[in-house]
């Protein structure tokens, strides 16, 4: 089910308007508008700190942490891992840490303000919900993967090295883009 | 020199660097969920070509992004050279740009979005969470296995300019071209599929497209700054430290930056290659000035305790190559006081110093060789504990500014 409602249907009676108006989530900007504010951010970023913005490296090194909580000795052996967190260097004490966590907060300040805070599973409607959890799982799995594999997610490769001309972040988002084209056909039960 | 970006850790201490990073991400995820990009079916529709959303949102942001820091850039008030560009692994990115294509359309999320969805208390959006988490997991543990492949087809910091040969603002003006163009495709595809009446659409991106359009045909006039304007902009300020004598470093400190395990030194030997095939130190590499402007972002990529030292016979080439390098926000450069004449002088034996030439002219070797024996001198790779000199010490190393990683680092 979407959440989306247009907004001619939020005309409820006088007496109820405050109660029903908590309750309706309120319409996405214009996605052109969304861009530009998106695209300002984004050069701000890079303005005052000479990078873009990113989101599977935060949650890469928050994953690092509880591993080497959990085996020290395995990361220590790992050279991947040991770059974030060999010996006693904590992997949180990062700067895209800081950044994951913005994220999170934001799009939960977004979601409070337009009322679309609220416990549900967006789905086809052909699609069960057990199942839809169980595709969305495997999907971030492919794409937590590939993202390690890509150096960068759509936020970090796509969006920031494309806004910087980066030949890598350009070809990246066009494998992205025909990826999901390429498997939406066989997919189109799935979400219509 | 280009005020922007901040040296932030600098200024405001760790903390206030991170406090600054946490109001970006919230920026960011504000955004990201105001675009509907919390909702998974909104981000698949992308691919059933009903609701574009996902492209609109997506290259509105980029040629957005892109014509401001192009447009500060070309002013003087940004430094591109200071921004992090992912380098470019062609295929270990395609691949893996393939793998999250596929991943986009089974979960319906991509990272970014996945987070603003779940904090919006999507079930779908947490699930995919905790799949990116083990996928991520997944590449940690595999990737000793197929890392040659992952660090193949390596083009270092690598732009859309150069590859085609094309000065920037052309670039620039391209992409923005190019997003106009796909915008009213996606307009067109959302009317036929997705049977949405265009007149809905607000009228001002009519305004806001020809203002970029706009904008990016100021690019292609304005140009970005040449090595020679970002000299000229600096001048000033960096001159001074060459009439002070305070980059021109003596050889004895170059010899013991050698020995200094804590430092890496890069030496750029700006000679002719007869000069330098006759001989140079040892571990000096030969980059002729004109070759100087090509190895920038090679150089930028150096690890943070690097000293660049550049040298030629006497100074005169070298305190050129230090403009160019200090132009182009090299960090931590020197020049060799004296050049390699002095360094002969102090380190060369009898039998390398017998032949001097006293009119060799100016900043030509003074020195006659019988071979061309290049390092294979012992004046090449002189032993640290026997010349103990006395010298002022002007070495500061100066932290970068800017990550030295990217979004995903």
């Amino acid at each position: 089910m979407t959440t989306y409602i247009p907004p001619e249907t939020v005309t409820p009676p006088a007496t109820e308007e405050r109660v029903k108006r908590e309750r309706v989530a309120r319409d996405y900007v214009n996605p052109y508008l969304a861009g530009i504010l998106l695209g300002l951010v984004l050069f701000a970023a890079f303005f005052v700190t000479g990078s873009g913005l990113g989101a599977s490296g935060g949650l890469n090194r928050i994953l690092v942490f509880f591993e080497d909580l959990i085996a020290p000795g395995h990361v220590d052996r790992t050279p991947y891992l040991i770059a974030m967190a060999g010996g006693d260097r904590n992997p949180l004490d990062s700067w895209i840490v800081f950044l994951t966590v913005g994220t999170l907060f934001g799009g939960f300040a977004s979601g409070w303000i337009h009322n679309r805070v609220r416990v549900e599973t967006n789905r086809g409607p052909r699609v069960p919900i057990r199942l839809r959890w169980v595709m969305a799982f495997i999907g971030g799995a492919l794409m937590g993967f590939g993202a390690r594999f890509a150096r960068g997610c759509t936020s970090g490769q796509a969006l920031s090295g494309g806004a910087v001309l980066s030949v890598g972040s350009w070809a990246f988002m066009f494998a992205v883009f025909g990826g999901a084209y390429g498997l939406a056909y066989w997919l189109r039960k799935f979400w219509n | 020199m280009a005020p922007f970006p901040l040296p932030l850790t600098q200024l405001l201490g760790q903390w206030g660097a991170y406090a600054i990073f946490l109001l970006i991400g919230f920026s960011f995820g504000f955004v990201l969920e105001m675009a509907g990009f919390g909702n998974s079916r909104k981000l698949a529709a992308q691919f059933y070509f009903k609701d574009m959303t996902v492209l609109k949102v997506m290259f509105g942001a980029i040629i957005v992004a892109m014509v401001l820091i192009f447009t500060t850039s070309a002013l003087g008030l940004l430094d591109y050279n200071l921004l992090w560009v992912n380098p470019t692994y062609l295929w270990p990115g395609i691949i893996g740009g393939l793998i999250m294509g596929f991943g986009f359309i089974i979960g319906g999320f991509c990272p970014g979005t996945s987070l603003v969805g779940a904090a919006t208390l999507k079930l779908d959006a947490i699930a995919f969470a905790l799949g990116v988490i083990f996928g991520i997991f997944l590449f940690g543990e595999t990737v000793d296995n197929f890392s040659l492949f992952w660090n193949s087809s390596y083009l270092g910091r690598f732009t859309l300019p150069e590859w085609l040969g094309l000065p920037t603002g052309v670039v620039v003006l391209l992409v923005v071209m190019m997003a106009l163009f796909m915008f009213w495709g996606a307009e067109q595809l959302e009317r036929r599929v997705g049977q949405k009446d265009p007149s809905e659409a607000p009228r001002w991106r009519y305004a806001a497209a020809g203002a970029i359009l706009l904008a990016a045909i100021g690019l292609v006039l304005i140009g970005q700054p040449t090595t020679a304007d970002r000299w000229a902009s600096i001048a000033p300020e960096k001159q001074a430290l060459l009439d002070e004598r305070a980059v021109q470093i003596h050889p004895g400190e170059l010899l013991d930056l050698l020995a200094d395990n804590a430092i890496k030194v890069v030496m750029l030997d700006v000679r002719d290659e007869v000069d330098y095939n006759l001989f140079h130190i040892l571990d000096a590499r030969h980059v002729p000035l004109e070759e100087l402007p090509t190895i920038i972002d090679e150089l930028h990529f150096e690890p943070a305790n690097t000293v660049f030292v550049l040298m030629s016979n006497d100074e005169a080439g070298a305190t050129e190559g230090w403009k160019i390098l200090e132009a182009e926000s090299v960090p931590n450069v020197y020049l060799l006081e004296g050049g390699i004449n002095n360094w002969i002088a102090l380190f060369g034996d009898d039998d390398l110093t017998k032949n001097f030439n006293a009119g060799a002219g100016e900043d030509q070797l003074c020195y006659i060789f019988d071979t061309a024996m290049g390092d294979r001198y012992a004046a090449a790779e002189p032993n640290p504990e026997a010349h103990k000199l006395e010298y002022v010490s002007k070495v500061k190393l100066e932290l970068k500014r800017g990550p030295t990683s990217g979004g995903c680092g």
